[in-house]
């Protein structure tokens, strides 16, 4: 590998001009940090800005929106037939991986410390964490997609702009005598369900006298969705492997012949946390604001 | 006048192996890469090569062939726009079905592949010669080689980014021969024309390799960027501090951040549109309608998409031309035997650029329906990035002020960049100004503003580096007779091309457009188009003589005898001429002063590697 070779070079640069005091005067790395580190950020940078440019067009498309779905409803589903229950699936979720960021930093500590069996533990758990969001991430997009009929092209989750009342029930059907119907505040959200392949929309009255039914949703909300968590979730999947192969590495003891300590432990470790970082973006956006 | 060469007195002789075998320093690099196993066979040497000055030639002639496909395809349609009423019949053994005969034997282009031809001109241009071939060969060619660095950082990564580049260029000329032809939407791509597959011919499958061509293409550029910055970081020999690195290295090393920055976001627009083609999502569609049937998008901004462009397109033009300016640089100071005039005004000004190329991008959209009042202030910042330019062109007539001028193929291709970017430059303050750009937008105007800042000029600059540089690369010289007849045609040719656009523009002559036969308001500038066209024509065929020149010097040009024949004080001329991989045979040279040390104390030039004599002042 070319790369081994010039990072025993990179050494023998730095050995050769360590007397040389000021950090930009050459012969030395002025950060003090390794090509391959300086590498790693310098992806991560140009990454970022892939990341921006999404939420950019997140940005754009919602604010020219009239309505957007209220994220407490629309997530609010978690697995064992849990609902109603406001963002606490993902919370879950993005928990996991926050541990799986703590225990990445004691796999790099550990590996600071020359201890193989401390880095392989620690990696294995943040393995383990990257592994339980992806699952999470499939049960979510699961649900969204098989339980309440999202795609990239079609949003069940409307949102009134009005108060009114429900004229039908949930099944499309008028209200028996004697049932008290169902009203709506603007700025609430609904889910318009399908019935046997058919959308069921509401028919409705608004506080105005004026009538009206369920309306979909913007379609940006669930092409931005499934694109920017899909494209973040691509990430943690990347991670995951790249995890899993620093992981055998590490088992068959490359990093003790290379004497650069568990430096590729701290490489992949930079990348985990910026895919942490972004999540949180992804959350604020998608789910808090 | 302190900055006017004082009367040369000596041309001293370096031994440049004594100098490094006594400053340089080991690192035994020579011990580790016996046998070298990098370069054990042909293909490990020349195909599959990591070695960064083998990738800068592969960068270098995988450029010219596109430059010289991308050139044939404008004068295509240089001769439909010139001569609309000529048969092209005789193209059809080339062109096929896309020439069009009639009963009488009179062949026409077809229209939209006239657009295909605009679209993939722009296309190959501004991507693969402009940005690849220019920055992919310099970079990799001098980087290495000016800071003292035995490779790149990561050759591996290095040699990635040239293969995914040529990935790149095969699945654009395979685009070139699709049944439906390539893509026809502009090099721009905006929406609807690249979102809706069946918006036209070249929306379908030539859109689709035309994204996936570009994909592989940022990914070669972000490869390349990362391995550049690092390297310019981080394997600078012992003494080359950041204010002592050529100017090259600074243009090189600043255009690779903004390349790193730009292109990602030019990424994430680019998915978006493939979700909208293959998914049918509707982020850059709204309510659109095709044969009078609606289609189902809603919600979605063409603008949107613009500004995603044009945040990488803005910076993209510097990516382009700040390469060349900082060759020209080098080469004028060289060629001038002066130090260059205002070195750190110079590296501030490439700052000063690099920051403003981010904050102008929807200078490009004013007309595209952005509010006015935020147009102002995307105007005023424009109109700010003529002050560091400038600072640029001041410094370079400077430099050139009293020097001992060599006028050489190389120089004069340096001076002629002064020339062009400057008539370029001033349209560009035109074009800057919302208000005037109501008239002249999408005008000729605007093509030739273009033509002149980015597309000649970077030309000029690219000149410049092969013809200065081409001895480091094959160890032999270019015909410098040739090369002077290449520069003065060049210069003349270009003008007569691109100067009478600027009146088509003023008079409101749209681009883009196949034919302005409906037009009788435009048709006195017939003679005109025709006299454009002639002039490319001819203007190719001194581009022909330069590459007639190029592939006979390599193997039968003028040998190189000395290692240094410009008197370069930069390091690349310590190397020995048949440079080796490693680039030095022995120890890696220390650098002792900055890069311009020419004209002082009497001595013409003093190499970086010469320590402080005793008694000199002003050791930068």
């Amino acid at each position: 590998m070319a790369t081994t070779e010039s990072v025993i070079e990179q050494q023998q640069n730095e050995q050769a001009a360590s007397q040389n005091g000021d950090l930009w005067e050459g012969g030395k790395s002025p950060f003090r940090a390794s090509y391959g580190k300086i590498m790693m950020w310098y992806f991560l940078l140009s990454d970022a800005f892939t990341f921006a440019g999404f939420l950019i067009a997140y940005g754009a498309l919602r604010f020219s929106s009239p309505t957007w779905p209220v994220p407490d409803f629309v997530f609010s589903t978690a697995p064992f037939g849990i609902h109603h229950a406001p963002l606490i699936f993902v919370t879950i979720m993005s928990f996991l991986l926050i541990v799986s960021s703590v225990t990445m930093v004691r796999a790099v500590q550990e590996g600071h410390r020359e201890n193989k069996r401390g880095v392989m533990i620690w990696l294995f758990l943040t393995i383990l964490g990257g592994s339980g969001f992806l699952g999470c991430q499939a049960w979510e997009w699961n649900n969204l997609i098989g339980t309440e009929h999202m795609t990239v092209n079609t949003n069940p989750f409307g949102t009134w702009t009005q108060d009114g009342v429900y004229l039908e029930d949930e099944h499309g059907h008028a209200y028996e005598a004697g049932e008290e119907p169902e009203t709506f505040d603007a700025g609430e959200s609904y889910l318009i369900h399908k019935h046997e392949g058919d959308w069921v929309q509401r028919e409705v009255q608004f506080a105005d006298g004026s009538r009206g039914q369920q309306a979909f949703g913007p379609k940006a909300f669930g092409a931005l969705f499934f694109f920017i968590t899909g494209f973040h979730g691509f990430h943690v999947f990347t991670g995951v492997l790249i995890l899993t192969i620093i992981l055998v590495n590490v088992a068959s003891n490359i990093y003790v012949e290379r004497k650069n300590g568990y430096e590729m432990v701290e490489k992949v470790g930079l990348y985990w946390h910026f895919v942490d970082l972004v999540w949180v973006f992804v959350f604020l956006v998608f789910y808090l604001l | 006048m302190a900055n006017v060469a004082t009367p040369v007195t000596t041309t001293p002789k370096y031994d440049e192996d004594l100098l490094i075998e006594e400053y340089g320093y080991d690192d035994h690099f020579h011990e580790h890469h016996e046998g070298d196993k990098y370069q054990a066979n042909f293909i490990t040497t020349y195909i599959f090569s990591q070695d960064h000055k083998i990738i800068a030639k592969q960068f270098l002639i995988t450029g010219m062939f596109w430059a010289i496909v991308g050139a044939l395809m404008s004068l295509v349609f240089r001769l439909q726009l010139g001569f609309p009423e000529e048969s092209l019949a005789w193209l059809k053994p080339v062109l096929g079905k896309w020439i069009v005969v009639n009963d009488a034997g009179v062949g026409t282009l077809a229209p939209e592949f006239y657009y295909a031809l605009v679209t993939m001109h722009g296309t190959i241009l501004v991507f693969f010669v402009l940005t690849a071939g220019l920055s992919g060969t310099f970079s990799n060619l001098l980087i290495p080689l000016q800071i003292g660095a035995r490779d790149m950082a990561s050759p591996f990564l290095n040699m990635l980014s040239y293969w995914f580049f040529f990935l790149a260029s095969v699945v654009m000329f395979f685009s070139l021969f699709l049944n439906t032809g390539p893509f026809a939407g502009g090099w721009t791509a905006y929406p609807p024309l690249s979102a809706l597959p069946q918006a036209s011919s070249g929306s379908g499958a030539g859109m689709t390799l035309w994204v996936v061509s570009l994909v592989f293409f940022v990914v070669s550029v972000l490869l390349g960027g990362i391995n550049y910055i690092t390297t310019v970081l981080n394997l600078r020999t012992k003494g080359m501090s950041m204010w002592r690195m050529p100017l090259t290295i600074w243009s090189f090393f600043i255009t690779a951040i903004i390349g790193l920055l730009s292109f990602p976001v030019l990424v994430s627009a680019f998915f978006l549109v493939v979700f909208d083609r293959e998914l049918n999502t509707s982020f850059f569609l709204n309510e659109i309608f095709i044969n009078n049937q609606a289609l189902d998008y809603a919600g979605g901004s063409p603008v949107l998409y613009q500004h995603l462009f044009w945040f990488f397109g803005h910076p993209e033009v510097y990516i382009i031309i700040l390469p060349a300016m900082g060759m020209v640089s080098e080469v004028l100071s060289v060629h001038s035997r002066k130090p260059i005039f205002g070195y750190k005004a110079m590296v501030f000004s490439i700052l000063a650029i690099a920051f403003l190329s981010f904050i102008v991008w929807a200078h490009h959209m004013f007309m595209s329906g952005v509010n006015p009042f935020i147009s102002n202030f995307f105007v005023v910042f424009t109109l700010i990035i003529a002050v560091p330019s400038a600072v640029k062109v001041f410094n370079w007539i400077a430099t050139l002020y009293g020097g001992n001028i060599r006028f050489n193929a190389a120089s004069l291709f340096g001076i002629g960049f002064v020339s062009m970017f400057i008539s370029g430059g001033l349209t560009g303050i035109f074009l800057g100004n919302s208000a005037i750009d109501i008239q002249l937008h999408d005008t000729y105007f605007v093509v030739a503003h273009f033509h002149i800042v980015m597309g000649v000029a970077a030309f000029f600059g690219m000149f410049a580096g092969i013809y200065n540089w081409f001895p480091k690369m094959y160890g032999r010289f270019m015909n410098d007779t040739l090369g002077k007849i290449h520069f003065w045609g060049t210069l003349v040719g270009a003008y007569a091309v691109f100067w009478p656009m600027h009146y088509l523009g003023m008079a409101g002559v749209p681009r883009r457009y196949y034919s302005f036969d409906n037009f009788e308001t435009f048709s006195h500038f017939a003679g005109l188009n025709q006299f454009i066209t002639i002039a490319a024509i001819v203007t190719f065929g001194f581009q022909i003589l330069f590459v007639i020149n190029f592939f006979y010097s390599i193997w039968y040009g003028k040998k190189m005898t000395t290692r240094n024949p410009w008197g370069a004080s930069t390091l690349e001329w310590t190397t020995p001429i048949k440079t080796g991989h490693g680039n030095w045979p022995g120890k890696v040279p220390t650098v002792q002063r900055w890069a311009y040390d020419y004209g002082k104390d009497g001595k013409e030039y003093i190499p970086q590697i010469v320590p402080a004599q005793e008694g000199e002042t002003n050791v930068h």
